[in-house]
Protein backbone atom coordinates (compact mmCIF):
# COMPACT_ATOMS: atom_id res chain seq x y z
CA UNK A 1 0.00 0.00 0.00
CA UNK A 2 1.60 3.22 -1.09
CA UNK A 3 -0.75 5.31 1.05
CA UNK A 4 0.81 3.90 4.22
CA UNK A 5 4.27 5.09 3.23
CA UNK A 6 3.22 8.74 3.34
CA UNK A 7 2.65 10.47 6.65
CA UNK A 8 0.91 13.66 7.66
CA UNK A 9 1.63 15.70 10.77
CA UNK A 10 -1.27 16.51 13.06
CA UNK A 11 -1.31 18.17 16.46
CA UNK A 12 -2.93 16.22 19.26
CA UNK A 13 -3.33 18.14 22.52
CA UNK A 14 -0.43 20.44 21.53
CA UNK A 15 1.87 17.55 20.65
CA UNK A 16 2.87 16.92 17.06
CA UNK A 17 2.13 13.38 15.93
CA UNK A 18 2.98 11.74 12.62
CA UNK A 19 0.24 9.47 11.30
CA UNK A 20 -0.20 7.59 8.02
CA UNK A 21 -1.91 9.62 5.31
CA UNK A 22 -5.46 8.58 4.45
CA UNK A 23 -6.41 7.14 7.82
CA UNK A 24 -9.22 8.41 10.04
CA UNK A 25 -8.44 10.55 13.06
CA UNK A 26 -9.47 7.66 15.34
CA UNK A 27 -7.09 5.29 13.58
CA UNK A 28 -4.31 7.89 13.68
CA UNK A 29 -4.78 8.40 17.42
CA UNK A 30 -4.67 4.64 18.11
CA UNK A 31 -1.53 4.27 16.02
CA UNK A 32 0.03 7.06 18.09
CA UNK A 33 -0.84 5.10 21.23
CA UNK A 34 -3.66 7.43 22.24
CA UNK A 35 -6.53 5.20 23.31
CA UNK A 36 -8.36 7.68 25.50
CA UNK A 37 -10.19 10.36 23.55
CA UNK A 38 -12.45 11.85 26.17
CA UNK A 39 -13.30 12.05 29.85
CA UNK A 40 -16.85 10.99 30.69
CA UNK A 41 -19.29 13.09 32.69
CA UNK A 42 -18.16 11.34 35.87
CA UNK A 43 -14.47 11.60 35.01
CA UNK A 44 -13.72 8.23 33.46
CA UNK A 45 -11.35 7.69 30.54
CA UNK A 46 -13.10 6.63 27.33
CA UNK A 47 -11.95 5.66 23.87
CA UNK A 48 -13.32 4.43 20.53
CA UNK A 49 -15.88 1.63 20.78
CA UNK A 50 -17.93 1.17 17.61
CA UNK A 51 -15.54 2.59 15.01
CA UNK A 52 -18.44 3.60 12.77
CA UNK A 53 -19.95 6.80 14.09
CA UNK A 54 -22.65 5.37 16.34
CA UNK A 55 -21.34 5.51 19.91
CA UNK A 56 -19.79 9.01 19.98
CA UNK A 57 -17.11 7.81 22.41
CA UNK A 58 -14.29 9.00 20.13
CA UNK A 59 -15.58 12.55 19.86
CA UNK A 60 -12.85 15.19 19.86
CA UNK A 61 -12.42 18.80 18.84
CA UNK A 62 -10.97 19.10 15.34
CA UNK A 63 -9.74 22.50 14.15
CA UNK A 64 -11.87 24.23 16.79
CA UNK A 65 -15.07 22.39 15.88
CA UNK A 66 -16.14 20.40 18.93
CA UNK A 67 -17.80 16.99 19.17
CA UNK A 68 -16.44 15.57 15.91
CA UNK A 69 -16.47 11.80 15.65
CA UNK A 70 -12.79 10.91 15.13
CA UNK A 71 -13.78 7.69 13.36
CA UNK A 72 -15.62 9.60 10.62
CA UNK A 73 -13.01 12.22 9.75
CA UNK A 74 -9.86 11.66 7.68
CA UNK A 75 -6.57 13.16 8.89
CA UNK A 76 -5.23 16.22 7.08
CA UNK A 77 -1.80 17.84 7.24
CA UNK A 78 -1.75 20.45 9.99
CA UNK A 79 -5.00 19.29 11.59
CA UNK A 80 -5.41 20.25 15.25
CA UNK A 81 -7.06 17.59 17.40
CA UNK A 82 -7.99 18.20 21.02
CA UNK A 83 -9.12 15.36 23.23
CA UNK A 84 -10.72 15.78 26.63
CA UNK A 85 -8.79 12.85 28.05
CA UNK A 86 -7.12 13.05 31.43
CA UNK A 87 -3.73 13.02 29.70
CA UNK A 88 -4.68 16.10 27.71
CA UNK A 89 -5.47 17.95 30.92
CA UNK A 90 -2.04 16.97 32.26
CA UNK A 91 -0.42 18.54 29.21
CA UNK A 92 0.67 15.48 27.27
CA UNK A 93 -0.76 12.67 25.17
CA UNK B 1 -23.91 20.16 -9.26
CA UNK B 2 -24.77 20.66 -5.63
CA UNK B 3 -23.99 23.86 -3.79
CA UNK B 4 -23.86 24.53 -0.06
CA UNK B 5 -27.46 24.36 1.02
CA UNK B 6 -29.08 22.99 -2.06
CA UNK B 7 -32.65 21.94 -2.06
CA UNK B 8 -32.42 19.02 -4.42
CA UNK B 9 -35.27 16.96 -5.81
CA UNK B 10 -34.78 13.35 -6.74
CA UNK B 11 -36.96 10.53 -7.94
CA UNK B 12 -35.27 8.26 -5.49
CA UNK B 13 -33.22 8.99 -2.40
CA UNK B 14 -31.35 6.09 -0.84
CA UNK B 15 -30.09 6.46 2.72
CA UNK B 16 -26.95 4.39 3.19
CA UNK B 17 -24.30 3.25 0.70
CA UNK B 18 -23.77 -0.28 2.00
CA UNK B 19 -24.69 -3.39 -0.02
CA UNK B 20 -28.47 -2.79 0.19
CA UNK B 21 -28.28 0.90 -0.65
CA UNK B 22 -25.84 0.42 -3.51
CA UNK B 23 -27.89 -2.42 -5.03
CA UNK B 24 -31.11 -0.36 -4.79
CA UNK B 25 -29.45 2.74 -6.27
CA UNK B 26 -27.74 0.85 -9.11
CA UNK B 27 -30.86 -1.07 -10.13
CA UNK B 28 -33.05 2.06 -10.07
CA UNK B 29 -30.51 4.38 -11.71
CA UNK B 30 -29.77 1.86 -14.49
CA UNK B 31 -33.51 2.00 -15.24
CA UNK B 32 -33.52 5.76 -15.57
CA UNK B 33 -34.61 6.85 -12.08
CA UNK B 34 -32.89 10.05 -10.93
CA UNK B 35 -31.19 8.72 -7.81
CA UNK B 36 -29.30 10.32 -4.94
CA UNK B 37 -27.52 8.30 -2.25
CA UNK B 38 -26.79 9.91 1.11
CA UNK B 39 -24.12 8.19 3.19
CA UNK B 40 -22.33 8.93 6.44
CA UNK B 41 -19.07 7.28 5.38
CA UNK B 42 -16.16 8.80 3.52
CA UNK B 43 -16.34 6.16 0.77
CA UNK B 44 -19.22 4.03 -0.53
CA UNK B 45 -19.51 0.43 0.63
CA UNK B 46 -20.85 0.69 4.17
CA UNK B 47 -19.07 -1.14 6.95
CA UNK B 48 -18.82 -4.49 5.21
CA UNK B 49 -17.26 -3.25 1.96
CA UNK B 50 -15.20 -0.59 3.66
CA UNK B 51 -11.53 -1.22 2.93
CA UNK B 52 -8.09 0.26 3.17
CA UNK B 53 -6.82 1.96 0.03
CA UNK B 54 -5.41 -0.73 -2.24
CA UNK B 55 -6.79 -3.63 -0.19
CA UNK B 56 -8.33 -6.59 -2.00
CA UNK B 57 -12.12 -6.74 -1.99
CA UNK B 58 -14.40 -9.74 -2.61
CA UNK B 59 -15.58 -10.10 -6.23
CA UNK B 60 -19.19 -9.28 -5.28
CA UNK B 61 -18.13 -6.03 -3.66
CA UNK B 62 -15.97 -5.09 -6.67
CA UNK B 63 -18.88 -5.85 -9.00
CA UNK B 64 -21.39 -3.64 -7.17
CA UNK B 65 -18.99 -0.81 -6.41
CA UNK B 66 -17.97 -0.72 -10.10
CA UNK B 67 -21.60 -0.69 -11.23
CA UNK B 68 -22.32 2.04 -8.69
CA UNK B 69 -19.42 4.08 -10.05
CA UNK B 70 -20.66 3.74 -13.60
CA UNK B 71 -24.36 4.39 -13.07
CA UNK B 72 -25.92 7.86 -12.86
CA UNK B 73 -26.73 7.71 -9.17
CA UNK B 74 -25.19 10.64 -7.31
CA UNK B 75 -23.41 9.91 -4.02
CA UNK B 76 -23.39 12.48 -1.23
CA UNK B 77 -20.86 11.02 1.19
CA UNK B 78 -19.93 12.26 4.65
CA UNK B 79 -23.52 13.30 5.25
CA UNK B 80 -25.58 12.29 8.29
CA UNK B 81 -29.34 12.47 7.95
CA UNK B 82 -30.69 14.43 10.92
CA UNK B 83 -34.34 14.90 9.98
CA UNK B 84 -36.97 13.55 7.61
CA UNK B 85 -40.59 14.58 7.22
CA UNK B 86 -43.39 13.22 5.13
CA UNK B 87 -44.69 15.72 2.60
CA UNK B 88 -47.64 15.54 0.21
CA UNK B 89 -45.51 14.30 -2.67
CA UNK B 90 -42.77 12.38 -0.89
CA UNK B 91 -40.31 12.89 1.93
CA UNK B 92 -38.19 15.95 2.81
CA UNK B 93 -34.78 15.03 4.17
CA UNK B 94 -32.27 17.18 6.02
CA UNK B 95 -28.68 16.03 6.34
CA UNK B 96 -25.61 17.49 8.02
CA UNK B 97 -22.67 17.41 5.66
CA UNK B 98 -19.57 18.60 7.47
CA UNK B 99 -21.62 21.14 9.39
CA UNK B 100 -23.45 22.37 6.29
CA UNK B 101 -27.14 21.69 5.69
CA UNK B 102 -28.27 19.53 2.83
CA UNK B 103 -31.94 19.39 1.92
CA UNK B 104 -33.24 16.73 -0.42
CA UNK B 105 -36.77 15.98 -1.51
CA UNK B 106 -37.47 12.36 -2.37
CA UNK B 107 -40.44 11.09 -4.31
CA UNK B 108 -39.42 7.55 -3.31
CA UNK B 109 -37.17 6.76 -0.36
CA UNK B 110 -35.15 3.61 0.30
CA UNK B 111 -33.94 3.21 3.87
CA UNK B 112 -30.76 1.14 3.77
CA UNK B 113 -29.39 2.30 7.10
CA UNK B 114 -27.66 -0.94 8.01
CA UNK B 115 -26.94 -2.15 11.50
CA UNK B 116 -24.74 -1.66 14.49
CA UNK B 117 -23.25 -3.92 17.11
CA UNK B 118 -25.12 -5.17 20.13
CA UNK B 119 -23.09 -4.52 23.27
CA UNK B 120 -24.01 -6.04 26.61
CA UNK B 121 -22.65 -4.19 29.64
CA UNK B 122 -20.26 -5.93 32.03
CA UNK B 123 -17.91 -4.49 34.67
CA UNK B 124 -15.10 -2.60 32.93
CA UNK B 125 -16.63 -2.49 29.45
CA UNK B 126 -16.19 1.29 29.32
CA UNK B 127 -12.37 1.13 29.59
CA UNK B 128 -10.30 2.42 26.67
CA UNK B 129 -9.07 -0.70 24.89
CA UNK B 130 -12.48 -2.37 24.94
CA UNK B 131 -13.83 -2.08 21.39
CA UNK B 132 -16.50 -3.74 19.32
CA UNK B 133 -15.69 -6.81 17.26
CA UNK B 134 -17.07 -4.98 14.25
CA UNK B 135 -15.55 -1.87 15.79
CA UNK B 136 -12.08 -3.38 15.60
CA UNK B 137 -12.72 -4.34 11.97
CA UNK B 138 -13.92 -0.80 11.20
CA UNK B 139 -10.86 0.71 12.89
CA UNK B 140 -8.55 -1.68 11.00
CA UNK B 141 -10.20 -0.73 7.72
CA UNK B 142 -9.85 2.94 8.52
CA UNK B 143 -6.10 2.54 8.96
CA UNK B 144 -5.54 1.62 12.60
CA UNK B 145 -2.99 -1.04 13.41
CA UNK B 146 -3.23 -3.56 16.24
CA UNK B 147 0.22 -4.99 15.54
CA UNK B 148 1.89 -6.25 18.69
CA UNK B 149 -1.21 -5.73 20.84
CA UNK B 150 -2.42 -8.61 22.99
CA UNK B 151 -6.02 -9.06 21.85
CA UNK B 152 -8.85 -11.08 23.37
CA UNK B 153 -11.98 -11.52 21.28
CA UNK B 154 -15.03 -12.46 23.33
CA UNK B 155 -18.51 -12.14 21.94
CA UNK B 156 -20.73 -13.94 19.51
CA UNK B 157 -21.56 -14.52 15.90
CA UNK B 158 -19.98 -15.31 12.54
CA UNK B 159 -18.28 -11.89 12.48
CA UNK B 160 -15.72 -13.19 14.99
CA UNK B 161 -13.96 -15.29 12.33
CA UNK B 162 -13.10 -12.59 9.75
CA UNK B 163 -12.16 -10.13 12.49
CA UNK B 164 -9.85 -12.64 14.19
CA UNK B 165 -8.31 -13.35 10.79
CA UNK B 166 -7.83 -9.63 10.04
CA UNK B 167 -6.33 -8.89 13.45
CA UNK B 168 -3.95 -11.82 13.18
CA UNK B 169 -2.95 -10.73 9.68
CA UNK B 170 -2.33 -7.22 11.03
CA UNK B 171 0.17 -8.62 13.53
CA UNK B 172 -1.97 -8.61 16.66
CA UNK B 173 -1.15 -11.25 19.29
CA UNK B 174 -4.47 -13.04 19.57
CA UNK B 175 -4.65 -14.41 23.11
CA UNK B 176 -8.07 -16.06 23.07
CA UNK B 177 -11.04 -16.12 20.74
CA UNK B 178 -14.20 -16.82 22.74
CA UNK B 179 -17.67 -17.50 21.34
CA UNK B 180 -20.48 -17.43 23.94
CA UNK B 181 -22.68 -19.87 22.02
CA UNK B 182 -22.22 -23.52 22.92
CA UNK B 183 -20.06 -25.81 20.82
CA UNK B 184 -23.17 -27.79 19.93
CA UNK B 185 -24.98 -24.69 18.67
CA UNK B 186 -22.00 -23.60 16.58
CA UNK B 187 -21.61 -27.12 15.16
CA UNK B 188 -25.31 -27.26 14.26
CA UNK B 189 -25.02 -23.91 12.53
CA UNK B 190 -21.93 -25.10 10.63
CA UNK B 191 -23.69 -28.31 9.56
CA UNK B 192 -26.62 -26.23 8.31
CA UNK B 193 -24.28 -24.49 5.87
CA UNK B 194 -23.96 -27.59 3.65
CA UNK B 195 -25.96 -25.81 0.96
CA UNK B 196 -23.41 -22.99 0.95
CA UNK B 197 -20.00 -24.60 0.40
CA UNK B 198 -18.52 -21.19 -0.43
CA UNK B 199 -19.39 -19.95 3.07
CA UNK B 200 -17.85 -23.03 4.65
CA UNK B 201 -14.67 -22.59 2.60
CA UNK B 202 -14.54 -18.95 3.63
CA UNK B 203 -14.91 -19.86 7.32
CA UNK B 204 -12.12 -22.43 6.98
CA UNK B 205 -9.86 -19.84 5.34
CA UNK B 206 -10.55 -17.34 8.11
CA UNK B 207 -9.90 -19.98 10.79
CA UNK B 208 -6.61 -20.94 9.15
CA UNK B 209 -5.41 -17.36 9.51
CA UNK B 210 -5.56 -17.52 13.29
CA UNK B 211 -4.82 -21.23 13.59
CA UNK B 212 -2.40 -20.72 16.49
CA UNK B 213 -5.15 -19.34 18.74
CA UNK B 214 -7.85 -21.47 20.29
CA UNK B 215 -11.46 -20.78 19.27
CA UNK B 216 -13.34 -21.52 22.48
CA UNK B 217 -17.06 -21.99 22.28
CA UNK B 218 -19.27 -21.71 25.37
CA UNK B 219 -16.91 -19.06 26.73
CA UNK B 220 -17.63 -15.44 27.55
CA UNK B 221 -16.12 -12.37 29.19
CA UNK B 222 -17.40 -11.39 32.64
CA UNK B 223 -15.18 -8.40 33.44
CA UNK B 224 -12.52 -6.09 32.01
CA UNK B 225 -9.90 -4.63 34.31
CA UNK B 226 -7.62 -1.59 34.28
CA UNK B 227 -7.68 2.01 35.39
CA UNK B 228 -7.30 4.23 32.35
CA UNK B 229 -6.61 1.45 29.87
CA UNK B 230 -7.46 -2.23 29.72
CA UNK B 231 -4.89 -4.51 31.37
CA UNK B 232 -6.66 -7.87 31.62
CA UNK B 233 -10.00 -9.57 31.24
CA UNK B 234 -11.86 -12.30 33.13
CA UNK B 235 -13.29 -15.10 31.04
CA UNK B 236 -15.47 -18.02 32.04
CA UNK B 237 -16.80 -21.21 30.51
CA UNK B 238 -19.51 -21.45 33.15
CA UNK B 239 -17.62 -23.83 35.41
CA UNK B 240 -14.37 -21.95 36.00
CA UNK B 241 -13.15 -18.39 35.53
CA UNK B 242 -9.68 -17.20 34.60
CA UNK B 243 -7.83 -14.00 33.77
CA UNK B 244 -6.00 -13.17 30.54
CA UNK B 245 -3.65 -10.21 30.17
CA UNK B 246 -4.81 -8.09 27.24
CA UNK B 247 -4.28 -4.66 25.70
CA UNK B 248 -7.43 -4.87 23.61
CA UNK B 249 -10.72 -6.67 24.13
CA UNK B 250 -13.03 -7.00 21.15
CA UNK B 251 -16.58 -7.70 22.24
CA UNK B 252 -20.09 -7.64 20.78
CA UNK B 253 -23.07 -9.97 20.47
CA UNK B 254 -24.07 -9.69 16.86
CA UNK B 255 -25.84 -6.84 15.15
CA UNK B 256 -29.06 -4.88 15.65
CA UNK B 257 -30.90 -2.98 12.90
CA UNK B 258 -30.49 0.79 12.67
CA UNK B 259 -34.05 2.06 12.60
CA UNK B 260 -34.06 5.67 13.87
CA UNK B 261 -35.03 7.14 10.50
CA UNK B 262 -37.77 4.57 9.89
CA UNK B 263 -39.20 5.17 13.35
CA UNK B 264 -39.00 8.95 12.92
CA UNK B 265 -41.10 8.60 9.77
CA UNK B 266 -43.54 6.35 11.59
CA UNK B 267 -42.83 3.05 9.83
CA UNK B 268 -44.27 -0.01 11.54
CA UNK B 269 -41.67 -2.00 13.48
CA UNK B 270 -41.58 -5.60 14.62
CA UNK B 271 -38.97 -7.15 16.90
CA UNK B 272 -36.63 -4.22 16.42
CA UNK B 273 -36.72 -4.29 12.61
CA UNK B 274 -38.60 -2.34 9.95
CA UNK B 275 -41.60 -4.26 8.59
CA UNK B 276 -41.69 -4.50 4.79
CA UNK B 277 -43.91 -6.22 2.23
CA UNK B 278 -42.84 -8.43 -0.70
CA UNK B 279 -41.70 -5.33 -2.64
CA UNK B 280 -39.69 -4.03 0.37
CA UNK B 281 -42.27 -1.28 0.97
CA UNK B 282 -42.67 -0.22 4.61
CA UNK B 283 -46.03 0.62 6.17
CA UNK B 284 -45.67 4.03 4.47
CA UNK B 285 -46.30 4.11 0.70
CA UNK B 286 -43.21 4.98 -1.38
CA UNK B 287 -40.93 4.46 1.62
CA UNK B 288 -38.91 1.27 1.20
CA UNK B 289 -36.46 -0.47 3.49
CA UNK B 290 -33.76 -2.95 2.51
CA UNK B 291 -30.89 -4.75 4.15
CA UNK B 292 -30.05 -5.05 7.83
CA UNK B 293 -32.63 -2.49 8.97
CA UNK B 294 -35.36 -5.00 8.04
CA UNK B 295 -33.65 -7.74 10.08
CA UNK B 296 -30.06 -8.93 10.36
CA UNK B 297 -29.20 -11.29 7.52
CA UNK B 298 -25.82 -10.37 6.07
CA UNK B 299 -24.58 -8.76 2.85
CA UNK B 300 -25.99 -11.33 0.38
CA UNK B 301 -29.53 -10.80 1.72
CA UNK B 302 -28.99 -7.04 1.79
CA UNK B 303 -28.03 -7.06 -1.90
CA UNK B 304 -31.14 -9.06 -2.87
CA UNK B 305 -33.43 -6.81 -0.83
CA UNK B 306 -31.78 -3.73 -2.31
CA UNK B 307 -32.24 -5.07 -5.83
CA UNK B 308 -35.91 -5.77 -5.16
CA UNK B 309 -36.44 -2.29 -3.71
CA UNK B 310 -34.67 -0.70 -6.70
CA UNK B 311 -36.79 -2.68 -9.15
CA UNK B 312 -39.99 -1.83 -7.31
CA UNK B 313 -39.13 1.89 -7.39
CA UNK B 314 -38.26 1.76 -11.09
CA UNK B 315 -41.33 -0.08 -12.35
CA UNK B 316 -44.68 -1.40 -11.17
CA UNK B 317 -43.96 -4.79 -12.76
CA UNK B 318 -43.66 -8.06 -10.86
CA UNK B 319 -40.44 -8.90 -9.01
CA UNK B 320 -38.62 -11.84 -10.68
CA UNK B 321 -39.25 -15.10 -8.80
CA UNK B 322 -35.52 -15.90 -8.79
CA UNK B 323 -34.95 -12.88 -6.55
CA UNK B 324 -37.81 -13.57 -4.16
CA UNK B 325 -36.78 -17.25 -3.86
CA UNK B 326 -33.23 -16.21 -3.02
CA UNK B 327 -34.53 -13.73 -0.45
CA UNK B 328 -36.58 -16.48 1.23
CA UNK B 329 -33.62 -18.87 1.36
CA UNK B 330 -31.39 -16.20 2.88
CA UNK B 331 -34.10 -15.33 5.43
CA UNK B 332 -34.13 -18.98 6.52
CA UNK B 333 -30.34 -18.98 6.84
CA UNK B 334 -30.54 -15.80 8.93
CA UNK B 335 -33.05 -17.43 11.28
CA UNK B 336 -30.64 -20.36 11.80
CA UNK B 337 -27.87 -17.87 12.59
CA UNK B 338 -29.98 -16.03 15.16
CA UNK B 339 -30.91 -19.29 16.85
CA UNK B 340 -27.31 -20.52 16.99
CA UNK B 341 -25.82 -17.30 18.33
CA UNK B 342 -28.63 -16.11 20.62
CA UNK B 343 -27.09 -14.53 23.75
CA UNK B 344 -27.06 -16.98 26.65
CA UNK B 345 -28.96 -16.17 29.84
CA UNK B 346 -25.76 -15.62 31.86
CA UNK B 347 -24.90 -12.55 29.76
CA UNK B 348 -27.95 -10.77 31.16
CA UNK B 349 -26.59 -10.99 34.68
CA UNK B 350 -23.09 -9.58 34.12
CA UNK B 351 -23.87 -5.92 34.82
CA UNK B 352 -23.39 -5.11 38.52
CA UNK B 353 -25.17 -2.28 40.32
CA UNK B 354 -22.26 0.07 39.68
CA UNK B 355 -21.69 -1.00 36.05
CA UNK B 356 -22.27 1.90 33.67
CA UNK B 357 -24.97 1.10 31.14
CA UNK B 358 -25.52 4.48 29.45
CA UNK B 359 -22.00 5.52 28.49
CA UNK B 360 -22.97 9.03 27.39
CA UNK B 361 -24.53 10.01 30.71
CA UNK B 362 -22.66 7.55 32.96
CA UNK B 363 -25.86 5.99 34.27
CA UNK B 364 -25.22 2.86 36.33
CA UNK B 365 -27.27 -0.31 36.15
CA UNK B 366 -28.46 0.06 39.76
CA UNK B 367 -30.03 3.43 38.98
CA UNK B 368 -32.13 1.83 36.26
CA UNK B 369 -33.60 -0.95 38.35
CA UNK B 370 -36.51 1.11 39.65
CA UNK B 371 -37.62 2.32 36.21
CA UNK B 372 -40.31 0.37 34.42
CA UNK B 373 -39.60 1.46 30.84
CA UNK B 374 -37.08 3.31 28.70
CA UNK B 375 -39.12 6.53 28.84
CA UNK B 376 -39.20 6.53 32.64
CA UNK B 377 -35.48 5.73 32.83
CA UNK B 378 -34.80 8.67 30.54
CA UNK B 379 -36.80 11.07 32.70
CA UNK B 380 -35.30 9.89 35.98
CA UNK B 381 -31.70 9.13 35.06
CA UNK B 382 -31.00 10.68 31.62
CA UNK B 383 -30.15 7.19 30.32
CA UNK B 384 -30.23 7.34 26.52
CA UNK B 385 -30.23 11.14 26.41
CA UNK B 386 -26.60 11.74 25.48
CA UNK B 387 -25.08 12.20 22.02
CA UNK B 388 -25.65 8.59 20.93
CA UNK B 389 -29.31 8.90 21.96
CA UNK B 390 -29.58 5.40 23.29
CA UNK B 391 -28.08 3.71 20.24
CA UNK B 392 -25.71 1.75 22.50
CA UNK B 393 -27.65 1.36 25.78
CA UNK B 394 -31.09 1.03 24.17
CA UNK B 395 -30.63 -2.44 22.64
CA UNK B 396 -28.75 -3.56 25.78
CA UNK B 397 -31.62 -2.48 28.03
CA UNK B 398 -34.06 -4.18 25.70
CA UNK B 399 -32.28 -7.44 26.47
CA UNK B 400 -31.48 -6.79 30.16
CA UNK B 401 -34.79 -5.21 31.20
CA UNK B 402 -37.18 -6.13 28.41
CA UNK B 403 -37.77 -2.45 27.56
CA UNK B 404 -38.77 -1.60 24.03
CA UNK B 405 -36.86 1.34 22.60
CA UNK B 406 -38.35 4.77 23.14
CA UNK B 407 -39.75 6.93 20.36
CA UNK B 408 -37.30 8.99 18.34
CA UNK B 409 -37.38 12.71 17.80
CA UNK B 410 -35.77 14.99 15.28
CA UNK B 411 -32.87 15.55 14.95
CA UNK B 412 -31.93 11.90 15.04
CA UNK B 413 -28.23 12.74 15.21
CA UNK B 414 -26.46 15.60 16.94
CA UNK B 415 -26.06 18.51 14.56
CA UNK B 416 -25.40 22.22 14.62
CA UNK B 417 -28.17 24.75 15.10
CA UNK B 418 -27.45 26.18 11.65
CA UNK B 419 -28.27 22.91 9.94
CA UNK B 420 -31.56 22.70 11.80
CA UNK B 421 -32.47 26.31 11.04
CA UNK B 422 -31.90 25.58 7.37
CA UNK B 423 -34.76 23.14 7.70
CA UNK B 424 -37.34 25.91 7.71
CA UNK B 425 -35.67 28.53 5.59
CA UNK B 426 -34.76 28.85 1.93
CA UNK B 427 -31.47 27.70 0.47
CA UNK B 428 -29.76 31.09 0.50
CA UNK B 429 -30.36 31.90 4.15
CA UNK B 430 -29.53 28.33 5.06
CA UNK B 431 -26.16 28.83 3.42
CA UNK B 432 -25.58 32.03 5.40
CA UNK B 433 -26.45 30.55 8.75
CA UNK B 434 -24.33 27.51 7.94
CA UNK B 435 -21.21 29.60 7.48
CA UNK B 436 -21.95 31.44 10.72
CA UNK B 437 -22.23 28.12 12.50
CA UNK B 438 -18.95 26.93 11.08
CA UNK B 439 -17.20 30.17 12.05
CA UNK B 440 -18.24 30.02 15.65
CA UNK B 441 -17.79 26.30 15.79
CA UNK B 442 -21.19 25.95 17.35
CA UNK B 443 -22.10 22.35 17.86
CA UNK B 444 -24.96 21.32 20.04
CA UNK B 445 -24.30 17.69 20.61
CA UNK B 446 -27.03 17.28 23.18
CA UNK B 447 -29.55 19.45 21.39
CA UNK B 448 -31.16 16.41 19.90
CA UNK B 449 -31.90 14.79 23.17
CA UNK B 450 -32.72 17.72 25.38
CA UNK B 451 -30.62 20.52 26.78
CA UNK B 452 -27.78 19.57 29.03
Amino acid sequence: MDSSTRVVRITVDQQIVEVPAGVTVAAGLLDAGIWSTRTSVRGEARGPLCGMGVCFECRVTIDDVSAQRACLVAVREGMRVETTSVHAAQGGA
Amino acid sequence: MMTDADHVRAGLVVIGAGPAGIAAAVVAAERGVRTIVIDRGLEPGGQIWRHRAGAKLPATAMHWLARFGHCDAELLSGASVVDARRAADGVDIVADRGGRPLRVHARDLVLACGARELFLPFPGWTLPGVVGIGGAQALLKSGASFAGQRVVIAGSGPLILPVAASLSHDGARLVTVAEQASGAAVARFGAGLWRSPALVAQAVRYRARFAATRYRTGTWVTAAHGTERLTHVTLTDGSRAWDEAADVLCTGYGLVPSTELARLLGCTMERGAVVVDARQVTSIPRVYAAGESTGIGGAPLSIVEGMIAGLAVASPGAIPASLTRRRSALHRAATRMHQAFAPRQELRTLAAHDTIVCRCEDVRFGALLTASCARQAKLHTRAGMGPCQGRICGPALELLRGWSVDTVRSPIEPTSISVLCADDSDGASASDSASTGADTGSSFSSLAAGAR
